[in-house]
């Protein structure tokens, strides 16, 4: 490209606002990549959801426990395959820092409903024998060391035991499990329900919520409508969602994250435009007449409505580049929040989409200027 | 009679200032043959720049015709009018107009940049036209690092860098001192003379003038009797 260094050279006319200019657009674009990074994290985690699946929860609230005697009438619901359940522990390993999502559940049920989670059937076999044991997640266990035989401590953030009234509860590791290579999901362990029911201290006989497995997932409303029926006016109603609109209203409890990342990024990318388009125009302003004498050279209008337009996509794209390269980097720090991922390339291809957007929107009015510029009068400085 | 380079033909130039239509150039004729120096002088707002402008296809008549370089100038549209400036046409201004924020040579490769020449050729052009002016030593120099005259020839070198048929000057030592702008003069006229390239002239200096083949008086729009120089250096 012969016009380059012609290119260059007028981007970094002013030094100090070109460094200010492409400041703010590597912000916004970090910005950019970040929430737009968690916000896919997050719906990705939603469409990973099972279609075949309903959960049912208590009505009043997801925290609020239902009674394990709802199983045998939810089971005899037309079209119900299999029911689970599993219940909230709250537990972390050492340090509150180190979460885990682990929940008992009563595993032959458990495995039928979620036929994703794959262990080996002696690691199954020995959890069915091992009261206290412990099924670990693949992840779990590569960061915590965990062996088949170790003896794992718990601290449960809700469940304190009858016989001491403390919250640590232990465990013996007995296998690990996978879930489809999803790394989101063996950040977890498995347990016996009967082991944590007995031995927990208040709400014995009941469970977190139920995993409903369908015969047919485009039965799911008539199932889900049916289940919250049969428990309607009890002391326990239900609220029967698919899982996605279970994982859709979980995230709900944060807020409406993708509105309030779009409402960000609006903001933020509209300040942007402003300040980008006027400073890109007033650079085009000072070059009146340099830019006429491009013309006078033989430059077409459309060859200096190019020129023009070229700067401003070399500013945004190099402005977003190191944004989102920025926030490719720093995206893992994240991982508390949205989990094992890297920023989906989605979100880079978004980022250089809205930075074309961008350069064009900010670029044209002064490229047009430009190109509409009248050599004569650019000359004598009228 | 050698051939002309250019020829204006009933040449009127009208100019709309609000609702005020101002004739600035009053059914005038031309020519001007290949390998003149011609000055064109005249008093300030005589029409001497817009006649300038004419004759470099960067404004165009409100009627009359308007040849240079063999073409009817007047009829191109304004994209084929760009092409036929880079071709033909080599401008010089009063106060040299350069890329401040491009070195000498970038400066003079400008033109080129319009041409299929390749990054090689472009760059043996470039240090050809700044030896001509003399200014081969200062190609990586920008402008504000150049004094008013070095910078005049890095825009003589740019106007001629692409061998054109004419250069066009605008006051072109308007903005220099007396010793300066005879050496600029000197260039110029040495580009005449030992290179053949037609020149035409605008200056409002006498002296300037005494450097060119012929000169022409603008008066009002119009040319006053033309007076034909042997060439005082001849
Ligand atoms: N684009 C224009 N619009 C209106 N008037 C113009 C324009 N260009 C030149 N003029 C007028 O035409 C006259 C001649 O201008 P010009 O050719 O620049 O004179 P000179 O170069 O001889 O000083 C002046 O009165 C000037 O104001
Ligand atoms: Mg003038």
């Amino acid at each position: 490209m012969k016009y380059f260094p012609l290119i260059w050279a007028a981007l970094w006319r002013k030094k100090t606002r070109t460094i200010f200019t492409l400041l703010s657009i590597i912000i916004a674009f970090l910005l950019f990549g970040m929430l737009q990074g968690v916000n896919a994290a997050f719906k990705q985690g939603v469409d990973n959801a099972n279609v075949n699946r309903l959960v049912v929860t208590s009505r009043i609230s997801l925290t609020e426990a239902l009674p394990i005697a709802q199983m045998q009438q939810i089971e005899s619901v037309a079209g119900v395959a299999t029911v689970a359940h599993a219940t909230w522990f709250g537990a972390y390993y050492q340090d509150p820092k180190n979460f885990i999502f682990a929940v008992p559940v009563d595993i032959d049920r458990y495995l039928k409903a979620v036929p994703e989670i794959q262990a080996a059937p002696e690691a199954i076999d020995a959890l069915r024998h091992t009261r206290d044991g412990i099924l670990v997640g693949l992840v779990a266990a590569k960061k915590y060391g965990w062996k088949i035989g170790d003896r794992v401590p718990l601290h449960s953030t809700i469940w304190t035991r009858k016989a001491d009234g403390q919250s640590d509860w232990n465990f013996e590791v007995v296998g690990y499990y996978d879930f489809n290579g999803d790394k989101n999901q063996t950040d977890a362990a498995l347990f016996n329900f009967d082991y944590f029911d007995e031995a927990r201290a208040f709400r014995r006989g009941t469970v977190g919520w139920w995993v409903v497995s369908l015969k047919d997932p485009n039965q799911s409303a008539e199932v889900a409508g049916a289940i919250d029926k049969l428990f309607l006016n009890s002391a326990d109603e239900t609220k029967t969602q698919s899982e996605k609109e279970f994982a859709q209203s979980f995230l709900k409890q944060f807020g409406d994250i993708n509105f309030i990342v779009k409402a960000i990024l609006f903001a933020v990318f509209f300040t942007l435009l402003f300040l980008t388009g006027n400073t890109m125009m007033q650079s085009v302003r000072e070059r009146i007449p340099e830019l006429a004498v491009l013309k006078t050279l033989g430059y077409s209008d459309l060859g200096v409505l190019t020129l023009v337009l070229v700067e401003s996509v070399l500013l945004c794209l190099l402005a977003a580049a190191l944004g989102l390269g920025a926030a490719e980097l720093l995206f893992p720090l994240l991982k508390s929040v949205v989990g094992e991922v890297r920023l989906p390339g989605s979100v880079l291809v978004a980022g250089t989409v809205v930075a074309l957007i961008l350069a064009v929107a900010t670029g044209l009015p002064p490229a047009w200027r430009a190109k509409r510029l009248n050599i004569v009068d650019a000359l004598a400085g009228r | 009679m050698s051939e002309a380079i250019v020829s204006l033909r009933n040449v009127v130039k009208r100019y709309q200032r609000g609702k005020q239509v101002v004739e600035v150039l009053h059914a005038l004729n031309l020519e001007i043959a290949r390998g003149e120096f011609v000055a064109l002088m005249g008093p300030s707002g005589s029409g001497k720049t817009t006649l300038l402008n004419l004759i470099g296809g960067l404004d165009r008549a409100t009627s009359g015709e308007v040849i240079v370089a063999g073409e009817r100038i007047d009829q191109l549209s304004s994209g084929g009018l760009a092409k036929w400036r880079a071709r033909h046409v080599g401008f010089v201004f009063q106060f040299y107009n350069l890329m401040p924020m491009l070195t000498a040579e970038r400066n003079v490769e400008l033109p080129l940049l319009l041409t299929s020449l390749n990054g090689a050729q472009r760059k043996k052009n470039v240090a050809a036209a700044l030896a001509v002016v003399g200014l081969a030593d200062r190609a990586r120099h920008k402008p504000a690092e150049l004094s008013g005259g070095q910078a005049q020839r890095v825009a003589i070198a740019r106007a001629l860098v692409a061998d054109p048929t004419l250069l066009v000057c605008d006051e072109p030592t308007g903005d220099l001192d007396r010793k300066t702008a005879d050496e600029i003069l000197h260039l110029l006229q040495t580009l005449n003379r030992d290179h053949g390239k037609t020149i035409v002239m605008v200056t409002h200096d006498p002296k300037a003038a005494e450097y060119a083949s012929r000169q022409l008086h603008v008066d009002k729009g119009a040319l006053v009797q033309g007076e034909q120089l042997a060439g005082a250096a001849h």
